[in-house]
C-alpha cells in the first residue's frame, strides 16, 4: 500500500487554509444524523468531542477513568507553547515551526508541523476565553516563560498545573455538550476492539469496567485520542491506567503503527527509591530555567552531603558542554548526559540495583539571585510535591533527578487529515505519530492535543462524514457480532489460564526488559536480546497467568491482563523498529550511531522516512511501509546546542 | 535510609453496591517507609492475588496528586494524616512500625460504593454539567490579550480552579455536603471577567444540581477545608452564597430545583 499523506502542496503558510477551504461541509440539519465515537477524554479527545458536539454531531465519548476530567493530560505541569510573540523577542509562527521540525530531529512532516504552529495562537485564545487561569503579569496581560530547547519565551503556563487547567477547560466544554445532549459520555468504559466493516471503521467494542458488560457501539466515524504507550516500560511518568489497547487493537485491524521506537525520556523525574516503585514522577522541566544541574567531580563525593561539596568540586556538566543553551538543552540531550554521568559512577542518591541513578538540580543560586519568594512563586507546588515524595526540602537540599520514559512520539500513522490507514478511523493527540518527529520539545504536547481536538479534527472529520451516508449498520451486523465474540473469547482465554503469576508481575518484567534494551541507549545486540526474550515471556504469560475473580464484575486484574497482553505485542514491534532504524534520531539513540562527541548521528540518506508498520498476523513479521519525508523549508542539519 | 515496618490494616471490603460490606483485617509486612500508601496497598494486593483472594479495589491513576482519582478514608481522615496531600502522595514515612490502619471508602449517599474503596462520583460531573463552564465555542474566542485580567483576580481564580474533584470535602463533611467543590468552580469562573455573562445563571443551576444529587447542606464545620488536598479555602463557600443571593435578588422566580441526572 502506498502511503498518501494527503498533505497539500504550495506555500506552506497557505496549506491549512487551502485544506479547510477544500473540506466538504455537512448541512447543519443533517449533522445529528452522524454518529461520532471519540475514545479518550484528554486534551485531544475531550476537545474533539466537545467541539464536534458544538457543531451538532451525535457524539459518544469513552474513557476508562471515572470522569473525563481525570485523563492523563491533567498531569502536564510546565506549559503550552504558542507563537504569540507577546514578549517581542523575535518569535513567529515560522520560528515555532522551525524549532519543532529541528527539535524533532527532522523526522516529522513539515505540513503538519506548520499547521500546529499556526493553530497554537488560536489555542491560547480559546483557553483564555474558557477561563483557564494562565499566569499573568501585573498589567493583567498574559505571562510567558522559556522552555527546553527554545530561545524565546513562548510558553504559557498556570503555575505547575498547566495540563490540569487546560484539561478542565476542555472538560467544562465537554460538560456543556453533555448537558446539551450532543455528547453522551461513557466513563469507566474501555475500548477493547475496533469494528470494521468492509475495511471501514464502523464502531468499537467496549467493556463496562464496573459491570463487565461487553457492548458494541456502532458509528459513522471513530476518533481515537487514547494517549501514548509509555507504560510499555512499566516505570514511566504515565498514569497507571495508560495503555495501548485502543491503538494496538486498531493496528491489528489494519491501522499502521508509525515510528514506535521514538519514545521520549524526560530528563527531570524523581529517581526510583526501591524495587516496589509503581511509577515515576516527573518534575516539570521548567525547573531547568532556574535550577542548575550538577554532579560531584569526584566519585568519592557522591555519598557526601551536597552542601558540603565546594563549588570547585562540582561539575555543572550541561553548562560546561553546552555553553549557549546550558541547562536548557533539549530533553534527549539532558537525559543522555545524566545517564552518562551516572554510568561514570558520578550519580547521587540511593543505590538501586547497585547503581546510584540521580543528578543534582540545585536551586541554591536561584534563591540567592531571585530571593526565596520569587522561587516559591514559580516552583513552590513542585517543591512541595518533591518533598512529599522524597522527604527532602528543595529550598535546603538540591533536588535529585533522573530521566524516565515520559512521552511517545510514535503512534498510529495518520495523514494530514489525521486519518489512519483504516478509512473512517481518525487519530489525535499522543495516540498518533504526527507532529513531533523523533523528539518532542517541551510544552508541545498540550499544544498538539488541543490543536487536533479544537481545530483539526473538527474540520477533517466532517469532511469525511460529508462523503458517507449516515447509519446503515447496527449491533446485529455480522461483522459487529463477530468482533464482539472475539473480544469475549479473548477475555475468557485470559480468565481461564489458571496459572500462578499476576499480570502486574509480567508487566514489571516486560518493562525492565524494555528499559534495559530499548531505553535511553540502544544497541543491535541488546535489541536482539529483547526480541528473543519478549516472545518467551509472552508465552509464559499465556500459560501461567493468574486472574482472581470473574469478567462480570469490577476486576482490576482482568483489566491489567488485557493491557499487558497488548503491551507484549507492541514491545516487540518497538524493538523491531528500533533495530531497523540504523541511525540515532531524537529519542531513538543507537549507540552504534553517534558522533565523536557522543551526539546522535542521523542518517538522512537512508532513514529520512516514517516507518509505518503493517500488522501481518500474530506469528508473521510486521511489514514495513515507508513514507518519505521531504524538507522544503527547514533543511536537515546536525542539531547543535553547543 | 529505609525503615521497614509491619502494619495491620482494617480494610472495608464490599463486593458490589448491593451487597453488604465489612472490615477485613490484613497484615502488611516489611513495608518500606519510602513507599507511597498506594504502593503499600499494591504489595498487599499482590500477596492477596498470590493466595487466590480478590485484591482490594481502589481508584487511582496518575499517582502524582493531580488527577483526583484516588481517595480513601485513612484512620478517619480523608486522604489520611498528611495535610494538603492526596492518598497517592501520602508516604509510609507518616506511619510507624506496629500501627493499625483503618481504610474506608468515601461515605456519602451521593457517592455510592461500587466495590471496596471505589465509589461513584459522577454526581460531581453532573454538578459541572449544570453550568460549571463558560459557553465559548471553539473558534469564537477573541484575541487572548484583548481582555486584561488583573493579576490578583486571576491568581484567586487559580486558587479555586486548583480543585481536583476528588471528593474528600464531601467525605470529610458531617453533612456530606459538596459545597466546597461546587463553590470552587463557581468562584473560579465568577472571579474572571470571561465568566461574568453567565454568572447568575451558573450559580443558580449548579447549586440546584448539588441539592438534587443528595449532598447535604453546609453548616460551616470547615472539615472540608482541613481535608482538601489542594487547600481550597472555605471563603469560596461564602462567595458562592453571596453569588447565589445576588442571583436570587436579581431574578427570584428563576430558582428552582433540578431533577437528578
Amino acid at each position: 500500500m502506498t502511503l498518501d499523506a494527503r498533505a497539500p502542496t504550495g506555500p506552506i503558510e497557505a496549506r491549512w487554509n487551502e485544506a479547510r477551504f477544500k473540506s466538504k461541509l455537512v448541512n447543519p440539519a443533517n449533522r445529528r444524523k452522524y454518529k461520532v465515537i471519540v475514545v479518550g477524554s484528554g486534551l485531544a479527545g475531550g476537545a474533539a468531542a466537545a467541539t464536534l458536539g458544538e457543531l451538532g454531531y451525535n457524539v459518544s465519548c469513552f474513557c476508562y477513568q471515572d470522569s473525563p476530567r481525570r485523563a492523563h493530560s491533567i498531569a502536564a505541569q510546565g506549559g503550552i507553547n504558542a507563537a504569540k510573540n507577546y514578549q517581542n523577542d523575535g518569535d513567529s509562527v515560522y520560528r515555532l515551526f522551525y524549532d519543532t521540525v529541528k527539535g524533532g530531529d527532522f523526522r516529522a512532516r513539515e505540513s503538519n508541523v506548520y499547521r500546529l504552529a499556526e493553530l497554537s495562537v488560536n489555542i491560547i485564545d480559546q483557553c483564555v476565553a474558557q477561563g483557564v487561569p494562565f499566569a499573568r503579569e501585573y498589567s493583567g496581560l498574559l505571562g510567558n516563560r522559556s522552555f527546553g530547547g527554545a530561545q524565546v519565551a513562548r510558553t504559557f503556563y498556570a503555575r505547575g498545573q498547566t495540563g490540569q487547567q487546560l484539561l478542565l477547560g476542555a472538560y467544562q466544554s465537554l460538560a456543556k455538550q453533555i448537558e446539551a445532549k450532543t455528547v453522551k459520555m461513557h466513563p469507566r468504559t474501555e475500548m477493547l476492539d475496533l469494528i470494521t466493516v468492509d475495511g471501514v471503521a464502523r464502531g468499537i467494542v467496549t467493556r463496562n469496567l464496573v459491570t463487565g458488560k461487553i457492548e458494541a457501539h456502532t458509528a459513522d466515524v471513530v476518533v481515537l485520542c487514547s494517549g501514548g504507550y509509555g507504560n510499555v516500560f512499566y516505570l514511566s511518568t504515565n498514569a497507571k491506567g495508560c495503555n495501548t489497547t485502543a491503538t494496538w487493537r486498531s493496528h491489528r485491524r489494519g491501522a499502521y503503527f508509525a515510528n514506535p521506537c521514538f519514545t521520549q525520556i524526560h530528563p527531570t523525574c524523581i529517581p526510583q527509591s526501591g524495587d516496589y516503585q509503581s511509577k515515576l514522577t516527573l518534575m516539570s522541566e521548567s525547573l531547568r530555567n532556574d535550577g542548575r544541574v550538577w554532579v560531584p567531580k569526584n566519585a568519592a563525593d557522591c555519598t557526601k552531603d551536597p552542601k558540603s561539596i565546594p563549588e570547585a568540586d562540582r561539575d555543572y556538566y550541561l553548562e560546561r558542554l553546552y555553553p549557549s543553551f546550558g541547562n536548557l538543552v533539549p530533553r534527549d540531550i539532558a537525559s543522555r548526559r545524566a545517564k552518562d554521568m551516572c554510568d561514570q559512577g558520578k550519580g547521587v542518591g540511593p543505590e538501586v540495583g547497585g547503581v546510584r541513578r540521580g543528578v543534582y538540580l540545585d536551586f541554591g543560586d536561584a534563591v540567592k539571585r531571585l530571593g526565596r519568594d520569587t522561587v516559591a512563586e514559580r516552583y513552590d507546588n513542585l517543591f512541595q510535591m518533591y518533598e512529599r515524595i522524597t522527604g527532602e526540602n528543595p529550598y535546603e537540599v538540591p533536588m535529585r533527578m533522573y530521566p524516565a520514559i515520559h512521552y511517545t512520539m510514535g503512534g498510529l500513522w495518520v495523514d494530514y487529515h489525521l486519518q489512519s490507514t483504516i478509512t473512517g478511523l481518525f487519530v489525535g493527540g499522543e495516540a498518533n505519530f504526527s507532529d513531533h518527529g523523533a523528539n518532542r520539545l517541551g510544552a508541545s504536547a498540550l499544544m498538539q492535543g488541543l490543536a487536533d481536538g479544537y481545530f483539526v479534527l473538527p474540520v477533517t472529520v466532517p469532511n469525511y462524514l460529508a462523503g458517507v451516508k449516515p447509519g446503515g449498520i447496527d449491533d446485529s451486523h455480522p461483522d459487529v457480532r463477530r468482533t464482539v465474540s472475539e473480544v469475549e473469547a479473548r477475555i475468557k482465554q485470559l480468565l481461564t489460564i489458571g496459572g500462578k503469576r499476576t499480570p502486574e508481575s509480567y508487566h514489571r518484567e516486560l518493562g525492565t526488559l524494555m528499559w534495559d534494551n530499548c531505553g535511553m541507549g540502544r544497541t543491535a545486540a541488546g535489541l536482539k536480546v529483547a526480541l528473543g526474550k519478549i516472545p518467551e515471556l509472552r508465552e509464559q504469560f499465556y500459560s501461567d497467568l493468574s486472574i482472581v475473580g470473574s469478567g462480570e464484575e469490577l476486576n482490576g486484574m482482568l483489566e491489567k491482563a488485557g493491557r499487558v497482553a497488548d503491551f507484549f505485542e507492541l514491545a516487540e514491534l518497538t524493538c523491531i523498529d528500533a533495530l531497523a532504524r540504523e541511525e540515532s534520531a531524537g529519542g531513538h539513540f543507537r549507540e552504534e550511531h553517534q558522533t565523536e562527541e557522543g551526539e546522535a548521528k542521523r542518517n538522512d540518506d537512508s532513514f529520512s522516512y516514517v516507518a509505518a508498520w503493517e500488522f501481518s498476523g500474530a506469528t508473521n513479521a510486521p511489514k514495513l511501509n515507508k513514507e518519505p519525508l521531504n524538507f522544503e523549508y527547514v533543511h536537515p542539519s546536525q542539531r547543535s546546542y553547543k | 535510609m529505609a525503615r521497614l515496618m509491619n502494619l495491620v490494616l482494617n480494610v472495608w471490603r464490599q463486593k458490589s453496591p448491593k451487597e453488604p460490606g465489612g472490615f477485613v483485617r490484613y497484615e502488611a509486612k516489611a513495608i518500606n517507609d519510602h513507599m507511597s500508601f498506594l504502593e503499600m496497598l499494591d504489595v498487599v494486593n499482590e500477596d492477596l492475588a498470590q493466595k487466590g483472594e480478590a485484591p482490594i479495589a481502589f481508584d487511582h491513576d496518575c499517582r502524582e496528586g493531580i488527577c483526583g482519582a484516588c481517595g480513601m478514608v485513612i484512620n478517619g481522615a480523608p486522604h489520611g494524616p498528611a495535610k494538603s496531600t492526596t492518598t497517592c502522595q501520602l508516604h509510609m514515612r507518616s506511619f510507624n512500625d506496629g500501627d493499625e490502619i483503618t481504610i474506608e471508602p468515601w461515605r456519602a449517599a451521593a457517592f455510592p460504593v461500587l466495590r471496596d474503596l471505589v465509589v461513584d462520583r459522577t454526581a460531581f460531573d453532573r454538578v459541572i454539567q449544570a453550568g460549571g463552564y463558560i459557553s465559548v465555542r471553539a473558534g469564537a474566542a477573541p484575541e487572548a490579550n484583548s481582555l486584561p485580567v488583573p493579576k490578583l483576580a486571576s491568581d484567586e481564580a487559580f486558587e479555586a480552579a486548583a480543585c481536583i474533584g476528588c471528593g474528600a470535602c464531601v467525605a470529610a463533611c458531617p453533612n456530606a455536603s459538596a459545597a466546597l467543590f461546587t463553590a470552587a468552580k463557581i468562584s473560579h469562573l465568577a472571579l474572571l471577567p470571561q465568566g461574568a455573562p453567565e454568572r447568575a445563571d451558573r450559580v443558580r443551576k449548579m447549586v440546584a444540581q448539588m441539592d438534587a444529587e443528595g449532598f447535604g447542606h453546609c453548616s460551616s464545620h470547615k472539615e472540608c477545608e482541613a481535608a482538601c488536598p489542594k487547600d481550597i479555602s472555605i471563603s469560596f463557600i461564602a462567595k458562592m452564597n453571596r453569588e447565589l443571593l445576588s442571583a436570587m435578588a436579581a431574578a427570584p422566580n428563576q430558582v428552582k430545583g433540578r431533577e437528578k441526572g
